[in-house]
């Protein structure tokens, strides 16, 4: 699950996480009244406004804006309020921005030179651990330094067995080239990061940049914070984080029918059981001369409940011009199937597109002949060659 | 021989008398799998689809001499359950429970590394080596004995794989499922390297999805130990870049892990590789013939 900025933000400072201060708005008089607290919070005179959106690179698409007085923070917050945020991340359409973050300038000038640095913990695959993984190259992108410069990107293995160890967060200081106050700062702000990322059951922590002000403190300015969906019980708290405007809402409709759905941009949808048979499924949509317009599993039973609901969520999807049923039934019998197809079919009564209907295993040919008789406008199949044929076919017509 | 899995493994269940245990029990011991009894802790002293529950694995495992562990526990205390069976020296187990923490799973992996159990899965369809065991969920029917091995990460496109395997007038050795999820305890490498081993397995079916480096290990391997045609197929050819597609793990991250850039590894690696889901019986078929001539 991804979480906003601030929200990351509070999340880290609970566990002892410096982060740049800020407090969140929903109107240019809410930033303004912000910014006020703040200077007294904090006594920052300069202020950064913030979109929130759940997309990277913000700051490209003009979402990040620093104002030098509560004027300026007015004109600022009411221009990013309600804009549609376009960043690399996003895709062409945007983002609707409704929250903005105001924050404390902390880059303010004092005896040392800033520095900003990347940092993130995050899940190596094939090991099994968490790593520590941090560049002196801060506030840039973190796929262009290891393009550039990969001798960069140091990386540092936790065993699970012990945890974070002391040397380990001194390595991480020392690879980052600081000194004197600043090292010790950036010793306690790794340690304090790593808890938060285990205590969390976080799968992705992003902090880019890492901040070293002028006064040797080491600061988060950013945070990017994935949950793993799978520990969300552990944390009802983060759950309720979940921000469901900045997600697909046929999606979040399709998640409260227990559908797995993933919207995609082609012209013909698709209804799978089991997530591989899915993916597979949106291949071979592509090679019949089609373009898959989603990903959709219906999980190990698909009945005439999930299959009524599942062509509900994917006929919301103008785009459609044809839709492919692939279901391999093993322990669920496929006449079953085919019934639960025909039936969610009359119920919904006018669908006016193609519809192709691929069983196989338990009872395939029962079930083919309960689809062929029923009347309906649907094409049968059992070899998927035959339905990706069939594909090709409605395509054409 | 086949690998992992045959008719003297002796099989427990934990999470026996749960709903999932119970069904996918039942299966198991009507297709055939020597099911020695299970476990639910509590319920320990009764008995349950006419076999002995136990509660602990400790205690299974002295009664029975189980050597096989198969775990339906809920995601919740499904790690706890696979490093109690691992304690006790169950030598294989499978894990089918799907959506357990990764935090959780990073436990198990590290307390697994100085043991001498296998883990399968988690988020698996299990094993299957036809006419002999099915420890799993998979549909028994469709795996008809053979000389082919499938790894795979998926379960359908396993059962699909299998269809179309058998359809070609070829059978099955072992299908092992490996799970989707982002720690697995058996890797694909591991699994290829078991089966190239097996004299019973004369060809290997590699399935693979989107997301982590696996597939282009076990090319690499291969290519270093060839000796059995592989025929390869990567699922989610036409998925998006981050964007998780289901499976927990199946989420493209880098250049590396798109299925393009696996397919390009596996064929420079002398696995035969089909872009359609459709080809994969044919493709064995043919790859058999060409090593045969």
């Amino acid at each position: 699950m991804n979480i906003h900025e601030y929200q990351g933000k509070e999340i880290l400072k609970s566990f002892g996480v410096r982060v740049q201060e800020g407090m969140v708005a929903e109107t240019p008089e809410q930033a303004v009244e912000a910014a006020k607290a703040l200077n007294e919070q904090t006594g920052t005179e300069w202020w950064v406004v913030k979109a929130q959106i759940h997309a990277g690179g913000r700051g490209k698409g003009g979402g990040v804006k620093l104002a030098k007085s509560l004027e300026e923070v007015r004109e600022k917050a009411s221009k990013i309020i309600g804009m549609q945020l376009v960043t690399p991340q996003t895709g062409p359409e945007g983002k609707k921005v409704s929250k903005v973050l105001i924050a404390q300038d902390v880059y303010y000038p004092g005896a040392s030179e800033h520095q900003e640095f990347y940092m993130s913990v995050l899940l190596d695959r094939a090991s099994g651990r968490n790593i520590i993984m941090y560049s002196p190259e801060g506030g840039m992108d973190i796929e262009e330094v290891a393009a550039k410069s990969p001798d960069k990107i140091f990386k540092e293995e936790i065993d699970p067995k012990v945890g974070l160890q002391p040397f380990q967060a001194r390595k991480v200081a020392f690879n980052l080239g600081l000194k004197g106050d600043a090292f010790k700062d950036m010793v306690k702000f790794v340690s304090a990061l790593y808890k938060a990322y285990e205590a969390t059951d976080s799968s992705l922590f992003e902090i880019n940049p890492v901040l070293k002000t002028s006064d040797d403190k080491i600061l988060a300015v950013d945070s990017k914070v994935n949950l793993d969906d799978n520990a969300l019980y552990r944390h009802p708290d983060y759950a309720a984080m979940r921000d469901l405007a900045e997600e697909d809402p046929t999606e979040v409709e399709a998640g409260k029918s227990n559908l797995n759905y993933v919207k995609l941009d082609g012209n013909v949808g698709c209804m799978v059981n089991g997530a591989g048979l899915a993916m597979a499924t949106m291949d071979i949509i592509k090679l019949a001369g089609g373009d898959p317009a989603n990903f959709l599993d219906v999980g190990g039973t698909a009945s005439a409940k999930t299959v009524e609901a599942a062509f509900h969520i994917i006929l919301q999807d103008p785009n459609v011009k044809a839709i492919l049923i692939n279901i391999f039934g093993g322990i669920v019998r496929c006449d079953r199937v085919a019934q639960g197809v025909i039936d969610a079919y009359q119920n919904i009564g006018d669908i006016n597109i193609p519809i192709i209907v691929r069983l196989q295993g338990t009872n395939a040919e029962e079930a083919k002949k309960l689809i062929d008789e029923s009347g309906l406008q649907v094409y049968s199949a059992i070899a998927l060659q035959e339905a990706a044929d069939l594909v090709t076919e409605v395509l054409k017509n | 021989m086949s690998i992992l899995v045959n008719k003297d493994s002796k099989v427990i269940v934990q999470g026996f008398t749960g709903s999932e245990g119970s069904f996918h029990a039942s299966q198991m011991i009507e297709y055939g799998t020597n099911v020695v009894g299970g476990v639910t802790p509590g319920k320990g002293g009764n008995y349950h689809l006419e076999l002995p529950v136990f509660n602990t694995v400790a205690e299974a495992v002295a009664e029975t001499g189980a050597n096989v562990s198969i775990i339906f526990v809920p995601p919740a205390f499904a790690a706890d359950a696979i490093m109690e069976a691992a304690a006790e020296g169950v030598e294989l187990i499978v894990a089918i429970t799907e959506g357990i923490p990764t935090r959780d799973m990073i436990q198990v992996k590290s307390y697994l590394s100085d043991r001498k159990a296998r883990l399968i899965g988690p988020n698996c369809p299990g094993v299957i080596t036809p006419g002999e065991a099915k420890v799993g969920i998979m549909p028994g029917f469709v795996f008809k004995s053979g000389g082919i091995g499938i790894v795979s990460k998926s379960g359908t496109l396993t059962y699909e794989a299998a269809d179309q395997v058998v359809k070609a007038g070829l059978g099955i050795s072992t299908a092992v499922g490996i799970g989707g999820d982002p720690i697995i305890g058996t890797t694909t490498k591991e699994a290829v390297e078991l089966l190239m081993n097996d004299p019973e397995t004369d060809g290997i079916v590699m399935i693979g999805e989107i997301g982590g480096g696996m597939e282009a290990e076990a090319a690499r391997w291969i290519k270093e130990n060839p000796g059995k045609p592989v025929v390869g197929f990567i699922a989610g050819q036409t998925a998006p870049p981050g964007r998780r597609m289901g499976h927990a793990g199946a989420i493209v991250g880098g250049a590396e892990d798109t299925a393009a850039a696996k397919m390009k590894i596996m064929a420079e690696c002398g696995i035969t590789v089909v872009e359609s889901p459709a080809r994969i019986g044919e493709a064995m078929a043919e790859a058999l013939g060409k090593v045969g001539a």
